[in-house]
């Protein structure tokens, strides 16, 4: 909840690419004993004894192990962009590397932030000007709702189920415990400690499955969101295949048969993608076929990358047009497929085509220049796909693309939100094994039951009223 | 009904409609506070009536009269002098928990809470149904009786508890009473809802009273009180609550029994329609019991006494709305009830309340000035939680006559602030019943504490003595420096102390010691440690026992007690950033359009309550403290 004062959050500032230099950012009240705990400087002064201004070389590490070499400027609110005291690091960049130094913080106190909290914070904090309320109200509007939706999204469903199963156990057991205390005469909870002991042991331990689950595999699915657009038989399907390496696409001679969205992760030296392949676009009568269409625009209009298939062997027509017109000002890369039949479509065409998608690209100069590149492939006779690896990965490595971040930082949620469940339930076997009364294991289950609920999105609001009123018969 | 209008010219500053438990505690509030108040009732004999069951607290119920004793009201000195048996439940379990249950000898309550009233000063009592609500411009002026005259006031508090519109119904017998036969209310819904007021129908519902004399009570398991009575009131003499007790009976239904209700559920007017309005959960009738419950075989039955001077008994656990002949051959299945004869059917009651939604947390309707309301009208039920609104609405009355701020009570201050909270705040189809589980402070919420928590406010508002207020800073006082000095005294490994530690089944020390970290020890306490703490002071006589009590929660649960302290914190941050009145939701156009419609609806008063409404999310606040912050700096 609200805790503004109080708490120091962090997050990362850069985009998640692998380019140039990465800045972690933490404000708040301990953001610099924080900072002290994760720094080892060249001298043996700490940092919170420090000038406030000053930027410091060393190293950020993990116990002895060192992380990177960094820079760590200081800045003592109210003189911050919050307004509190603010610790940036910034480092070598790399996904990998980045991610642990956030980790490493909050490990050491700090929490996530909440999707725009560091402008929310700037601006409570009297740091911007009157005008921009209605921005930053909006900001956090939009990026919570963008935040909340890709938590559904994407996470999983056996974790979802898994998290919901843990939530419905430690409310039963809660609701059990509160309706005899309520009606001590009707419900006896004497003794109820063993067995709640047993049952929160087992959570505990499934809870620790899935930290783990986020530790290796993570819980959602991170990765550069790779939308995969073209006509109708152009090759999509195939594309994602020969990415993938195995046959999951329906691929037909039948224009027209991916209908749905597919969605695939694939690793591809070393750079996650979420690729999903779409419906083929063109103009439709078919009502399903018309869904899938505006789907897919809709996929385009989120994805980090774009990789259009022209079908090289027809001319470009007015669905092409408006492909162009969707991947503006979007990282596409343009792959002209079935290079090994008969070729009608060249770059330069596709150059026009392009152009003459919007007329508005004319009027700006700047933009006169073809950035987006093009490549020969076939993907039937997987001629040219390492090229398109290879593009991929210069793209990502000089910076020219970056992955999501909220999925990431959804993660980071995830994973805090489950070890705060996790401490709560060792602080219920405590008050067990230290024979507090039964009400004070309630206490800490409810704060278990809310933790979780912070992952799949549900407050607790009236649930153990419910829930106590459902399973339990109450006397009178 | 229009016959000619006369105006009464007494001058009263407040008319209290209606004299059932929140009645009596809102009427004299408002005479104790200097105000001249007049409580109307249909019946002068049902003042302060229990028409259901015959105790007052129970779980978290308890806690409530506790409270309502500390802020300076009645109900706990009145069951003090008229109970016939009194329970401290959860007493294994934690202190929060610990609750007083009394049973009430019924006649005599309401006889001694008339008693009180009559001898109050500013206090006048009137046998009329009040039948309108007069106003200007949004504010009262005044009311209306039945017989067409008109009390001038300032400020109404509405407590028709059960009354409005009632009807009484078992089987196909329907009534158009009040409980036990009185006369209904029918006419103030009307001019409710010309002023614009959302009314909602409840329903609940009672046992059956049954002989003394045709119960075989060899056959069940008799239920005693406490040897030692603890009191409701703080001001109660101990020693003078330590009476004979009378006992209740517990027995158990059984198959005949719930397969008699299955057969005739047809019969139930529950079932076939005829009620209409929403009853509660946690107050089921028997019938309810054995559908939603089909698996359990058997449900206790409590027998208890209704009072020393009537042979009637009621039947806790088996309230009903069955037809007559049902009753009878259900009620004789239990085992001592073979012969039983009953004095009056079991029955559903529904009547007319309102969404209190209405209301703000001062429980003034927020769109007509000086009209509060409290009690079963709110959508509560129990007597207990409507004395604990009546209390609020009196104090509040009086306080909008003077011109003085709402005394509002928090969550984390009282169970009457959940209570209060959750009312105005959270929308509910059922009567609301006080549970421990809905306060998130009840370690800090304890029974134990009301007075600390809740006396000098009660003081400061007008309606503690300084005598009492400063019984309670002295006792403060000991209370502190005990805690200081058990925290710093250590003791050592003297055979003396391993002796005692021994005789309590405690490990032995191994080094030095506090006294604190001794009474930590769940098989020690303060008293236990007499002999080894040779420096104790001697604490007065009519504080020993409550210091003592409370060095040792203290001590003994000072962890968790520091950790509902920082939550209290940071609630209170939300709590105490006040949104203005005249706030304009459509203008902040990140609000989500729910949250916007959810916050124009129910008008909450802080951000903290603006919080706690369902469809309002963490990030609508943020957008929403923004604003604010905006707003501030202009």
């Amino acid at each position: 909840m609200e805790d503004l004062h109080n708490t120091t959050i962090a997050a990362i500032a850069t985009a998640m690419s692998d380019a140039g230099i990465g800045i972690v950012r933490m404000s708040g009240p301990d953001a610099f004993a924080i900072a002290d705990r994760v720094y080892r400087g060249k001298k043996e002064k700490r940092l919170s004894e420090q000038q406030t201004h000053t930027i410091h070389y060393g190293y950020i590490m993990d116990k002895n192990d060192r992380i990177d070499e960094v820079l760590v400027m200081l800045m003592q609110g109210p003189r911050s962009y919050t307004g509190e005291d603010t610790v940036e690091i910034d480092c070598h960049g790399g996904v990998y590397v980045v991610k642990r130094i956030l980790e490493l913080l909050i490990e050491n106190g700090a929490r996530p932030a909440e999707p725009g909290e560091f402008t929310k914070r700037a601006f409570l904090n009297g740091k911007m000007d009157l005008s921009q309320a209605e921005a930053v109200g909006d900001l956090i509007s939009s990026r919570n709702q963008y935040a909340l939706q890709s938590s559904m999204n994407h996470l999983r469903g056996n974790i979802r189920n898994k998290i919901c199963e843990l939530r419905n156990e430690i409310i039963y057991h809660t609701a059990f415990i509160e309706s005899a205390l309520d009606d001590p005469e009707h419900i006896n909870v004497d003794g109820y400690g063993e067995k709640l002991g047993k049952a929160v042991e087992k959570m505990m331990n499934q809870i620790h499955g899935l930290i783990e689950t986020y530790d290796s595999g993570r819980m959602i699915r991170e990765g550069i969101r790779t939308v995969i657009l073209g006509k109708p038989n152009a090759g999509k399907s195939s594309l994602l295949n020969a990415l993938l390496g195995e046959e999951r696409a329906i691929v037909t001679e039948i224009a027209g048969t991916t209908r749905d969205i597919l969605e695939e992760h694939i690793n591809l030296k070393g750079i996650s993608l979420n690729v999903t392949d779409t419906a083929g676009i063109r103009d439709t009568e078919d009502l399903v076929e018309k869904i899938g269409v505006e789907r897919a625009q809709d996929y385009a209009e989120q994805a980090d990358l774009i990789l259009y298939v022209i079908d090289a062997s027809m001319p470009l027509d007015e669905n092409d047009q408006k492909i162009f017109h969707i991947i503006q000002g979007k990282k596409s890369v343009i792959l002209l497929n079935k290079s090994d039949l008969d070729v009608v479509v060249k770059e330069e065409d596709v150059k026009n085509k392009y152009f003459a998608s919007d007329p508005s690209i004319f009027a700006s100069k700047e933009i006169m220049e073809f950035t987006i590149p093009v490549l020969n492939v076939s993907v039937k006779e997987k001629m040219g796909i390492d090229v398109l690896e290879e593009t991929l990965k210069s793209l990502f490595y000089e910076g020219n693309l970056s992955f999501n971040d909220e999925i990431y930082i959804t993660n980071v949620r995830h994973k805090t939100a489950l070890q705060d469940a996790f401490s709560a339930l060792e602080r219920v076997m405590e008050s067990i094994h230290s024979g507090m009364p039964e009400d004070f294991y309630s206490i800490d289950l409810l704060d278990a039951y809310e933790s979780l609920g912070r992952i799949t999105g549900e407050s607790v609001g009236e649930d153990l009223v419910n829930e106590i009123f459902s399973k339990f018969c109450m006397g009178k | 009904m229009e016959n000619s209008v006369w105006i009464n010219e007494d001058g009263y500053d407040v008319v209290v409609v209606g004299a059932g438990h929140a009645g009596c505690e809102a009427a004299l509030a408002a005479a104790r506070l200097g105000f001249r108040t007049i409580v109307f009732t249909v019946s002068v004999d049902s003042i302060a009536l229990m028409p259901c069951n015959p105790n007052i607290g129970g779980s978290s119920k308890g806690h409530l009269v506790r409270e309502v004793d500390a802020l300076g009201g009645e109900m706990g000195k009145v069951i003090d002098q008229t109970f016939i048996q009194s329970k401290m439940l959860n007493k294994s379990k934690g202190p929060a928990v610990h609750s007083l249950r009394a049973q009430a000898d019924k006649a005599n309550y309401s006889r001694t809470m008339r008693q009180v009233l009559e001898r109050q000063e500013n206090l006048e009592i009137k046998q009329m149904e009040v039948v309108r609500i007069l106003s200007e411009e949004g504010r009262v002026t005044g009311v209306q009786t039945f017989s067409g005259a008109v009390y001038p006031c300032k400020a109404v508090i509405l407590c028709t508890g059960t009354y409005l519109r009632a009807r009484c119904i078992y089987g196909e017998v329907s009534t158009y009473t009040g409980p036990n036969g009185l006369q209904a209310a029918n006419h103030l819904t009307d001019s409710l809802k010309e002023l614009g007021v959302v009314m909602y129908r409840f329903k609940t519902g009672t046992p059956a009273r049954i002989d003394k004399n045709s119960v075989d009570f060899s056959k069940m398991e008799e239920q005693c009180g406490d040897e030692k009575v603890v009191p409701f009131s703080f001001t109660t003499d101990p020693e003078k609550v330590q009476i004979d007790q009378a006992s209740c009976w517990l027995t158990y239904t059984n198959q005949k029994t719930h397969d008699i209700i299955r057969r005739n559920l047809d019969r139930s007017p529950l079932f076939s329609g005829m009620i209409e309005g929403t009853g509660p959960r946690y107050c089921p009738s028997i019938e309810d019991k054995v559908v939603k419950f089909a698996d359990k075989d058997r449900h206790q039955v409590f027998i208890e006494p209704e009072g020393l001077e009537t042979n009637e008994m009621y039947i806790g656990g088996m309230s009903s709305s069955l037809p007559e002949d049902v009753q009878y051959a259900m009620y004789r299945t239990v085992p001592g009830l073979e012969n039983v004869k009953i004095v009056r059917n079991a029955y559903a009651i529904e009547y007319d309340c309102i969404d209190a939604r209405q209301l703000k947390p001062s429980l003034e309707f927020r769109n007509i000035e000086g009209l509060f309301s409290c009690g079963q009208f709110n959508g509560s039920s129990g007597y207990e939680e409507a004395a604990a609104q009546g209390l609020m609405a009196g104090i509040n009355a009086a306080r909008k006559i003077q011109g003085k701020d709402a005394v509002i009570l928090d969550r984390s201050a009282a169970y009457i602030g959940v209570l209060i909270d959750d009312l105005v705040t959270k929308e509910s189809h059922e009567p609301y019943r006080m549970m421990t589980s809905r306060a998130e402070y009840r370690l800090l919420l304890r029974q134990d504490n009301a007075d600390q928590r809740l006396t000098r406010i009660g003081y400061e508002i007008g309606l503690i003595s300084r005598e009492r207020y400063e019984k309670l800073l002295k006792k403060e006082e000991w209370i502190q420096s005990e805690i200081e000095r058990v925290k710093h005294t250590n003791v050592g490994t003297s055979e003396k102390v391993q002796n005692l530690l021994k005789d309590y089944g405690s490990t032995p020390l191994g080094s030095g010691s506090s006294l604190a970290e001794l009474i930590r020890r769940p098989e020690l306490s303060y008293r236990a440690l007499s002999e080894i703490d040779a420096k104790r002071p001697e604490i007065p006589d009519e504080l020993r026992e409550d210091v003592i009590d409370q060095v040792d929660i203290f001590i003994k649960y000072e962890g968790y007690i520091s950790r509902q302290k920082r939550q209290v914190d940071q609630f209170k941050r939300l709590e105490n950033k006040k949104i203005p009145e005249d706030i304009d939701y459509d203008l902040i156009k990140s609000l989500r359009i729910e949250a916007v419609q959810k916050l124009k609806e129910y008008r909450p008063v802080s951000v903290g309550q603006a919080s706690r409404i369902s469809g309002v999310s963490p990030a609508d606040i943020s957008v929403l403290l923004v604003y604010m912050g905006n707003e501030k700096q202009i």
